[in-house]
């Protein structure tokens, strides 16, 4: 049969179909060789999934909507290295689903935010970013202050994994992980255990700054303690990571 | 009238499609304009295969010719084909900003505390790069300006110093961090003593207070029921050692009393601070910042509160 556009042009389904294909072009060369390249997800130590509370408080940020102003995606410019720290590595968000980059600044980057500020800057911060920062244009988030629910978050876990997030639910799972991250990292990850993992977690951090109770606000500052910290730059040389690129 | 139409651009074809019988579509060339920027970004395109990263092959790809980037790591040559994390690198050691800034780093890294306050070319470097750095570092909470949060963090920008006022003093403090601690008096003092001690402290500012609250206010201040004077002295005056306030010069950072009008809400709010006591860290900035780095905000805090 010979091939006629005509037959594209008085055919909706098979138009739409058609184009389907050619506007995906561009985004499929671009992003399926990342994934059988080998250098895309550098070789670093000490990334790690989301314990049960960082998990919960990345649940709120994104809840939060607070994505919507800040990345967290330090590019390798000079300025950015200066104010942000060294750039994020793919390694970094390589158990994020979803990933956190973002594409608007209103404000900071985040993507190293953890212990730079104190757990009390964090709360007085979030409660009433004013109190601290007069010239914040950022929304406070009183409610955080709420009881944390967190009944469902081996069920969170479950779904993290079906994606491909290393939590634990058998001993094979859980000897994988501890010969890949470490006992203490290995112990949260598990999923059967989440509960109490969160709990001793917020308990032992304290980061909204009384033990007596659990909320959101542990669970937030839980995760953005934790930002950008996982990875010891300090272990390797300048040069190392442009070796991936 | 479309016949007519037809015959006058007789020149240009048409698709050859015909909707309606006779409803047609011209077939214009492109531009010429358009058709040579098309053809240009195709060589365009060509070219920048060759030189840059490009095509995915296998678990690898073609990394471009003749456009490698050389930087030094710990004294050793590298080369590195083109790439963003190779060029900031280069940046940051050989780019004109990062030359410049190192010129003044090695000058600002050479001279004692003396010798930058009196040089007004390396004030202004100072000023200029640690502006940033304070600003990344210390403004989230001491404020942009120095002022600080009453009650939570102290204000810079005024000449009254906890932990002292000197560079050398803002040194020791930026470098091993500070921890204000006071303790809380709940226990010790029940609400009238807490109102005498108060007034006490009060009146050591100058305030009117009754004369009969501040003489056994006195009396927990300097003798063994408050030991308030182990810290503060006897006078007030505090210990830089300590980092415990002077109760005498009427400059408050943690108790809100110029935010209060009336003589009981003043005492109110230093008796809450009594009360609750006082548990403040500064964190240590050793490891996060670099020796140099922590001698320019030194020069910068002096500066902004004038210091001692």
């Amino acid at each position: 049969m010979k091939f006629k556009h005509e037959s594209i042009e008085i055919n909706a389904g098979l138009l739409i179909a058609l184009t389907m294909v050619v506007i995906s072009i561009g985004g499929l060369v671009e992003i399926v060789p990342l994934y059988y390249i080998n250098d895309t997800v550098e070789q670093v130590d000490g990334v790690r999934p989301y314990t049960p509370l960082e998990l919960r408080g990345r649940d709120i940020y994104q809840r939060e909507g607070c994505y919507l102003c800040h990345s967290q995606m330090i590019r390798p410019f000079r300025d950015e290295m200066l104010r942000y720290g060294h750039y994020s590595l793919a390694a970094e968000s390589q158990y994020d689903h979803p990933f956190q980059w973002g594409s608007k600044r209103t404000g900071p980057d985040l993507a190293r935010v953890g212990k730079k500020y104190s757990n009390e800057w964090h709360v007085a911060h979030l409660t009433d970013p004013r109190a601290v920062v007069p010239e914040s244009i950022m929304p406070g988030y009183p409610w955080l202050m709420e009881p944390l629910q967190y009944a469902d978050v081996a069920d969170r876990m479950r779904a993290l994994k079906f994606t491909g997030v290393p939590y634990s639910e058998t001993q094979q799972e859980y000897d994988a992980n501890v010969a890949k991250f470490g006992q203490d990292a290995a112990d949260k990850l598990n999923i059967l255990r989440a509960e109490r993992h969160l709990v001793q977690q917020a308990q032992a951090g304290n980061y909204d700054g009384d033990r007596s109770r659990l909320t959101e606000m542990d669970a937030l500052v839980a995760y953005l303690q934790m930002l950008g910290t996982m990875v010891d730059f300090s272990k390797y040389d300048e040069g190392y990571f442009a070796e991936f690129r | 009238m479309s016949e007519a139409k037809t015959k006058q651009q007789g020149a240009v074809q048409t698709t050859g499609h015909a909707w309606d019988g006779d409803i047609q579509e011209f077939n214009n060339p492109l531009p010429r304009w358009w058709l040579w920027g098309f053809y240009a970004s195709v060589v365009f395109a060509v070219l920048y295969w060759v030189v840059y990263p490009a095509w995915p092959i296998g678990k690898g790809y073609t990394t471009g010719l003749f456009n490698n980037i050389t930087y030094t790591v710990n004294g050793e040559e590298r080369s590195r084909h083109w790439n963003t994390r190779s060029l900031l690198i280069k940046d940051m050691q050989e780019g004109d900003e990062a030359l410049k800034t190192k010129e003044y780093m090695q000058k600002v890294a050479a001279a004692d505390y003396q010798q930058i306050l009196a040089d007004p070319d390396m004030m202004a470097f100072v000023r200029s790069v640690t502006k940033g750095l304070f600003g990344d570092n210390c403004a989230a909470c001491h404020g942009s300006g120095g002022a600080g949060v009453m009650g939570l963090f102290p204000n810079l920008a005024d000449d009254d110093w906890l932990w002292g006022g000197s560079v050398e003093d803002i040194q020791a403090t930026l470098t091993h961090g500070r921890v204000g601690y006071m303790p809380g008096f709940a226990r010790t003092f029940n609400d009238e003593q807490l109102d005498d001690v108060a007034s006490f402290v009060l009146s050591l500012s100058g305030h009117d207070v009754p004369a009969d609250k501040v003489a056994r206010g006195k009396q927990l201040f300097t003798g063994e029921g408050g030991g308030c004077y182990y810290c503060h002295t006897a006078a007030g005056t505090g210990l830089k050692s300590q980092g415990s306030a002077n109760l005498t010069d009427n400059i408050w950072t943690i108790a809100d009393v110029q935010g209060q009008t009336e003589i009981a809400g003043k005492v109110d709010a230093v008796k809450n601070v009594i009360r609750n006591g006082v548990n403040r860290v500064m964190p240590t900035w050793q490891g996060r910042l670099d020796e140099n780095q922590i001698k320019l905000l030194s020069v910068y805090v002096h500066e902004l509160g004038g210091g001692q």
